[in-house]
């Protein structure tokens, strides 16, 4: 794994003083990043429940509900997964026929209907659940829902990969008609005092008003030279300015905000806490317990993944295509050693090794569960918002400075524990005041980080 | 005004024709520089890199690595691919556990995180009797220990287990069939399981025979207990229900018959309502027990002998005949005594002899001791010396066909080792199961690669009536195969061990089920209790009374670090300071004083510090050990000299551990008390010793010491005053001057460390756990010459220039002008001077957490600070090694690492190999090179003690704080907590009387307490 030259380098110097210098005459241009965006939700308009024709007498819409509830952790339209691909199953089956199995498939297996017998051993002998709730107008809906033809999917991704095209596009010129744009300014700045200074002297000439002609052109330099108070105020400007930079430079050396890595697997936090909403301590549980948050092991994310191999459609973006995440996917697939085609574990697994962000050194102790179960605070708080990272990246510097600010700003969650009732009389009375901070609670002492 | 005179640089000045004062107008140096001795060098002069290419090189290469040190290093991170869900990665998991190595048994917690074990703990369940000592606290490293053995071998090549077992099972039908002789060697087993193993592999095989041997016998006290009770054990005493205890050469405190009497010792220790247990000690070697006794005699072996015969006719009124001994009248008291107390008495016993073992029984029974009447069964020895003389006799004539060994290494620890050796080269088929690849393990056909008990299961009945299971808390690290397993596989039982011992757990669990049962590492199943029985206890008396002495004798024992030498390749155990002599990483004949002066052998101290002692060679009939280093030990018998088991083995240990004499080879015939000439050596041996000073000088205040008669009779003022300072020209008592604002700590919590000095044995269990806690590095044998040594805490020994403390005191204050009798210039020196017989005392000692620290004051960049809960906080990354702080220290418990000992190659031990440095606690900070470091009151586990209540959401319980010293402790001499809290122990310890601080007059207000030491006499 290539890592991404996140750490600073002289150049960032460079570019630093260039974006210091830049700040002034760029920040009104420098907002041309929501327009992409606001692409993205344009493209990921959904296209194919329009056409919601009632096919077989049921009602597609409610069966594609039913569908959701009750069969997709184990089926899918167009895929195999616990269970077989369900598109066009009418055609296979008589509805009678499916009737009975859904509503109790083992029943029928057990009655040796030899369509059943089949269908069970194809599917690795895994018993259906049944679902005697679903009557037959549910079902009749539900395969109304699986008759639908395939909805013409690639169409809208390139659709939505132009749009993002020309996004980035229009973003390139404006930067460039910008930059164009100035250039012709200061030509024109350039000419104009030309043409200032011509008409001056023609002035001056009809005038009769002798113009000194231009001396040698060192004289300035020679007379800064001789002004020796001039160059001690200079070199002491210099002297202060470099000491300004050089103490700039070694603050940052270590501290790695916005580090943000290439990882193994390209794990996007925006559609897994972002679009799908899941709780980050989901995943990283260990983060109520213990003082790491830990990353989650692989069986975790099959839970979920062990269902879901491809993303919608509507989650790719301009930027990652659909079948770039499925990539993805596949990636944790070989990893944990899943076979999507048997749906079974193969026994070769590969652990990921992912490239840890927050570095937090040795000889600072830090503990999750402290933070997030005692003090209740949000994980974004420290981690940024995490929901809209495409690729998660380090939000807070993680100095030292940045921690003591926060303990001596923030007060102390302590209704309804008991630990802190008695400690908490005691201090706000010593302190004369309700709420107190981490500080006050001795939350500065060294040792408290560093043993 | 310019002056006239003359000032001379030298005496040579007034001579005017002094050529020196010539030559040293031109010459700042009157000799030639011996540039000469460097230069000589010729690759020197020879070198291509010019003194200024060098210092381009040096500038380069420092601005490279600074350069290089911008750039922050790429970590992986490697989550599990399916998380086992009772591990949490950061958080600890315990396994309660049994260890039972033939030498060592203790009930344990295991501490592992990330499924690394990486501490031991005491299991405090009821049933739970045996707390860890110091070795088996450091038996967790001996897990990670990179040397052990990791793949069966046969004839020295890796093979498999598959052809182990087919050799073996071939070997075992051959002798079946040829009707030659099998034999099972192993070390004891307590292990139901494996002994109904043992016995279905004898039933199959009926030419087989199992022997038991323990590298250290107790078999006289087996034989003696067999008479008596019918069954080869130990009795299991109880020393809390003792008020008086004789010892007559037992080290009860120490590793007689295995040990682990400290806990009930120590709880009659502690006066409580004017009553405490008064210990007489009778022993050769100065042993921990003799350190703890009120009243302790050095007496040789012979002595004791007469001493018991003494005390048994006292106690019996019988009349045996006996031999005038030097110490008659003490020995005429103690009996005395211990007839008084009656059946609070208790007599016990170390001498080797199965008629010295029958008087004990003798005694107490007459006594009805209640200490003998409560006591248990121990099945922790089972050795029988004669089978493995006979065992060596069928080897030597050839007629055993094949041997299987398992946990011995008789090759080491036998006196005629070579002998076996030679004789396993007869043996048609030799297995040796072991975890390292020992001396014996190399001279058999094969070494079975065994499993540490941290990897294994087992099941022990280490006394009776009490049930405990071994457990694995880590997957094996090597390719390792339990002794039971291939018996199993032998005696053609299908399934694994686990199966096999679970199956026949019913009788054994009481009313627990088998998962209570494994969840509290122990069962209790059914009484204790000792029946009565007898035996020929007057023939015993006249036997022992008549045995004779001749010339000095050798008197062999085990160090409290090192036991029987299992562990010799355990860094923390070499570097473990014996309490006594407070030397480390050697063994060394200890010699009393008036010996060392008769045959001009000496210690002596010499520039650097470190401790120098003579050679000697030790002669018994027909064997030797030559240049064996001397230590002069105060207390030793005269007439006796001791030496130590378990070093001096080079198989299958680091170089560095290679230290030592092995004292097995005088072993001879089983017997400790050996018959020895000592013949001084030239040479001196360089020792690795800890304190140099060995005394007091008559500083009460330092150990603070009384009698039981004035601790009861007269005010705390008395024994235990506080010492005065002058303020305002007016004594002052030194606790109410104070040069600073005090901090108000009445708020949260206060934490306060509690040493009580009465039961305090000096074990050092504490000195591991906190190695094993707080990532202690491990500096080596020349590095703690150097005084380099890092032990957070340490247990000072001091003994007494007089017979007692009270009277070095006493000598101190009747100091009067410099010369003279009572002269302090030559008072002192002889105050440096240890008595022939002194007390002893132990003071454990870490950072006291002062909390107006000297240190503090002195750091130039506030590294040290201190915390509102008394904590001396230090921020190893802050620190910057100007060791001012080490300095202003009046405790001496800061440590520096002058070196980064967890990775450079000079410090071959565990934290410099990927396997050692599992052992490593993931919360504590491993330090590196240049800083300063020492104890932190634990300061990781009292911070995880209120995160846990504070995220359960309710007040940390009464006593729920500890320190991993405190924790250790099993005699409950230490005490740890929050003094703020009234309930808790520490605050009513802290109120008590006996409390006071060291060096009080200092002012320095330490969170740590010591009590006043009372001793009964």
């Amino acid at each position: 794994m290539k890592k991404v030259g996140n750490h600073n380098s002289i150049s960032k110097i460079y570019s630093f003083g260039l974006a210091v210098m830049l700040t002034f005459s760029l920040s009104t241009f420098a907002q041309d990043k929501p327009a992409e965006a606001a692409a993205t939700p344009a493209a990921a308009a959904p296209a194919a429940d329009a056409a919601a024709a009632p096919a077989g007498g049921g009602d597609a819409a409610k069966g594609k509900e039913l569908f959701n509830t009750n069969c997709a952790a184990c089926h899918n339209l167009d895929k195999k997964m616990t269970g077989p691909a369900l598109r066009g199953v009418a055609n296979k089956y008589d509805k009678a026929w499916l009737y009975k199995w859904i509503n109790n498939s083992s029943a029928l297996i057990a009655s040796g209907d030899a369509k059943a017998k089949k269908v069970f051993e194809e599917n690795n002998k895994t018993v259906m659940t049944a679902f005697p709730q679903l009557s037959t107008a549910d079902i009749d809906n539900i395969i109304a829902y699986t008759s639908e033809p395939k909805p013409e999917a690639p169409a809208a991704v390139a659709g939505a990969a132009g749009k993002g095209g020309e996004g980035a596009a229009e973003g390139g010129l404006s930067n460039e008609v910008i930059l164009g744009a100035l250039s012709l300014v200061m030509l024109m700045l350039v000419v104009m005092l030309f043409l200032v200074n011509n008409v001056l002297t023609k002035i001056a000439k009809s005038n009769g008003v002798e113009v000194p002609a231009a001396g040698n052109p060192m004289n300035i330099w020679r007379s800064f030279a001789k002004n020796q108070f001039l160059v001690l105020v200079t070199s002491i400007f210099l002297l202060l300015a470099s000491g300004y930079f050089a103490y700039g430079y070694f603050m940052q050396v270590g501290v790695d905000q916005d580090y943000a890595p290439i990882q193994p697997i390209h794990y996007s936090h925006r559609i897994h806490a972002g679009s799908n909403g899941i709780d980050c301590k989901y995943c990283h549980s260990a983060a109520r317990v213990s003082k790491n948050a830990g990353i989650p092991s692989l069986n975790i994310c099959m839970n979920c993944h062990k269902n879901i191999s491809e993303v919608s459609d509507t989650t790719a973006t301009a930027e990652y295509s659909k079948a770039f995440y499925d990539a993805q996917i596949q990636k944790l697939y070989d990893a944990v050693g899943w076979d999507k085609s048997t749906q079974k574990y193969t026994g070769k697994s590969h652990p990921v090794k992912w490239v840890r962000i927050h570095n937090l050194p040795d000889f600072a102790y830090f503990n999750h569960s402290q933070h997030v179960t005692v003090a209740g605070i949000e994980c974004q708080k420290c981690h940024g918002p995490v929901q809209t990272y495409e690729v998660q990246k380090q939000f807070a510097p993680l100095t030292m400075g940045w921690c003591i600010n926060c303990h001596r700003e923030t007060e102390v969650k302590m209704e309804g524990n008991a630990y802190y009732e008695k400690i908490h009389a005691e201090l706000s009375k010593k302190y004369g005041k309700d709420k107190l901070t981490i500080a006050d609670m001795g939350g500065l002492e060294c040792g408290k980080c560093h043993y | 005004m310019s002056s006239n005179k003359k000032y001379w640089k030298s005496v040579e000045e007034l001579n005017e024709n002094s050529s020196i004062v010539e030559t040293l107008r031109n010459n700042e140096f009157v000799e030639e520089i011996p540039t000469d001795e460097f230069l000589a060098d010729g690759s020197l002069s020879s070198s291509s890199t010019t003194r200024r290419d060098f210092l381009k090189y040096v500038g380069f290469t420092t601005a490279a690595a600074t350069l290089a040190a911008c750039e922050g290093p790429v970590h992986k991170s490697i989550p599990y691919v399916v998380q086992p869900d009772t591990i949490i990665p950061g958080v600890a998991d315990y396994y309660a556990t049994t260890m039972f190595d033939g030498f060592d048994f203790a009930n344990l917690l295991i501490k592992t995180r990330e499924g690394r074990p990486i501490k031991v703990e005491n299991n405090r369940l009821a049933g739970a009797k045996f707390a860890a000592n110091a070795r088996v606290h450091a038996s967790v490293l001996s897990l990670y220990d990179s040397l052990r053995l990791q793949n069966p071998k046969i004839d020295g090549k890796n093979a498999s287990w598959s052809d182990v077992d087919a050799q073996v099972k071939a070997s075992l039908a051959e002798a079946k069939a040829s009707g030659k002789q099998v034999v099972l060697l192993t070390n004891t087993l307590a292990s139901p399981s494996t002994e109904r193993l043992v016995a279905d592999f004898i039933a199959k095989n009926p030419t087989a025979k199992h022997v038991i041997y323990d590298s250290v016998s107790e078999s006289a006290a087996l034989d003696a207990f067999e008479a008596v009770y019918g069954e080869r054990a130990l009795a299991d005493y109880d020393f809390s229900k003792a008020n008086t205890i004789v010892s007559i050469g037992a080290d009860f405190l120490g590793d007689w018959q295995g040990g682990g009497y400290d806990s009930s010792y120590a709880k009659g220790r502690v006066p409580q309502n004017g009553q405490m247990s008064k210990h007489f000690q009778f022993e050769a070697n100065m042993t921990l027990s003799g350190a703890a006794a009120d009243k302790r005699v050095a007496m040789t072996v012979a002595d004791q002998k007469q001493a018991l015969v003494k005390i048994y006719n006292v106690i019996t009124g019988a009349s045996v005949g006996t031999n005038k001994t030097a110490a008659d009248a003490e020995i005429a008291k103690a009996a005395e005594q211990l007839k008084q107390a009656g059946s609070k008495g208790l007599l016990v016993c170390g001498i080797q002899d199965k008629n010295a073992q029958l008087l004990v029984f003798a005694i107490n029974q007459v006594l009805k001791s209640e200490a003998l009447a409560t006591a248990g069964v121990r099945y922790t020895r089972k050795g029988n010396d004669a089978q493995v003389a006979q065992l060596i006799k069928d080897m030597t004539a050839g007629n055993v066909h094949t041997l299987i060994m398992s946990g011995v290494n008789p090759v080491y620890t036998l006196a005629n080792g070579e002998a076996f050796g030679a004789a396993l080269g007869k043996v048609k088929l030799s297995v040796s199961f072991t975890q390292r690849e020992d001396e014996t393990a190399a001279k058999s056909k094969i070494a079975a690669a065994a499993p540490h008990y941290l990897e294994s299961w087992n099941d022990h009945v280490l006394t009776k009536g009490t049930y405990s299971l071994t457990q694995p808390t880590i997957r094996p690290l090597f390719n390792t195969k339990q002794f039971q397993e291939a018996l199993m596989s032998w005696n053609g039982v299908s399934g694994n061990y686990y199966d096999y011992l679970r199956a026949g757990s019913a009788g054994f669990l009481g009313n627990a089920s088998w998962n209570q049962t494994l969840h509290d590492g122990v069962a209790v199943y059914g009484g204790a209790g000792l029946a009565g029985g007898t035996a020929d206890y007057a023939g015993a008396a006249n036997a022992l009374a008549s045995s004779k002495s001749n010339g000095v004798e050798l008197v062999l024992y085990t160090k409290t670090g090192m036991g029987d030498g299992q562990q010799a390749n355990n860094p923390w155990l070499q570097e473990f300071p014996d309490p006594i002599t407070r030397v480390s990483w050697d063994n060394y004949v200890t010699i009393s004083q008036a010996d060392a002066k008769e045959w001009k052998l000496e210690n002596r101290l010499v520039a650097n510090g470190g401790l120098n002692g003579s050679y000697v060679t030790l002669a018994i009939n027909g064997a030797e050990l030559k240049n064996v280093p001397v230590i002069v030990q105060p207390g030793q018998a005269k007439g006796t000299v001791g030496l130590a088991f378990g070093y001096g083995r080079k198989a299958a240990l680091k170089e560095e551990m290679q230290v030592g004499v092995n004292a097995y080879a005088l072993y001879k015939d089983f017997n400790n008390v050996q018959s020895v000439t000592v013949t001084p050596e030239s040479g001196e041996h360089e020792f690795a010793c800890v304190q140099s000073h060995k005394t007091l000088m008559g500083r009460g205040d330092i150990v603070k010491e009384t009698t039981l008669e004035v601790f009861k009779t007269k005010d705390a003022e008395i024994w235990n005053p506080v010492p005065m300072v002058s303020l305002d020209h007016k004594e002052t008592e030194a606790t109410k001057v104070d040069l600073w604002e005090s901090f108000d700590r009445s708020i949260g919590h206060h934490f306060n460390l509690s040493i009580d000095l009465n039961s305090c044995t000096g074990c050092g269990a504490c000195v591991i756990a906190c190695h094993a806690e707080n990532n202690v590095p491990v500096v080596g044998k020349s590095e703690v010459r150097r005084s380099r040594d890092m032990h957070w805490l340490r247990i000072d020994r001091y003994y007494s220039s007089e017979e007692t403390f009270a009277q070095d005191v006493e000598k101190k204050e009747g100091f009067d002008g410099l010369f003279g009798d009572k002269g302090s210039l030559g008072g002192f020196g002889q105050m440096e001077n240890p008595s022939d017989n002194p007390q002893v005392v132990f003071q454990p000692i870490m950072c006291q957490h002062c909390n107006h620290a000297p240190c503090e004051t002195v750091c130039p960049v506030a590294a040290t600070s201190h915390g509102r809960q008394g904590q001396n906080q230090m921020a190893y990354n802050r620190c910057v090694g100007t060791r001012y702080c080490a300095n202003n220290c009046p405790y001496k418990v800061r440590r520096f690492n002058w070196f980064l000992y967890n990775n450079n190659s000079e410090f071959d031990f565990h934290m410099n190999d990927d396997l050692g440095r599992m052992v490593v606690n993931p919360d504590v900070n491993v330090r590196s090179r240049g800083v300063m470091e020492k104890c932190s009151m634990c300061i990781q586990k009292t911070q995880l003690t209120i995160l846990t209540a504070k995220r359960e959401g309710r007040p940390v319980d009464v006593n729920e704080f500890e320190t991993a010293c405190s924790a250790a402790c099993s005699t409950g001499s230490m005490v740890f907590g929050d003094v703020n809290n009234k309930e808790s122990d520490v605050a009513k310890l802290a109120e008590s009387n006996r409390m006071y601080h060291l060096l009080e007059h200092v002012g320095t207000k330490p969170n740590v307490f010591y009590h006043v030491k009372v001793r009964n006499n």
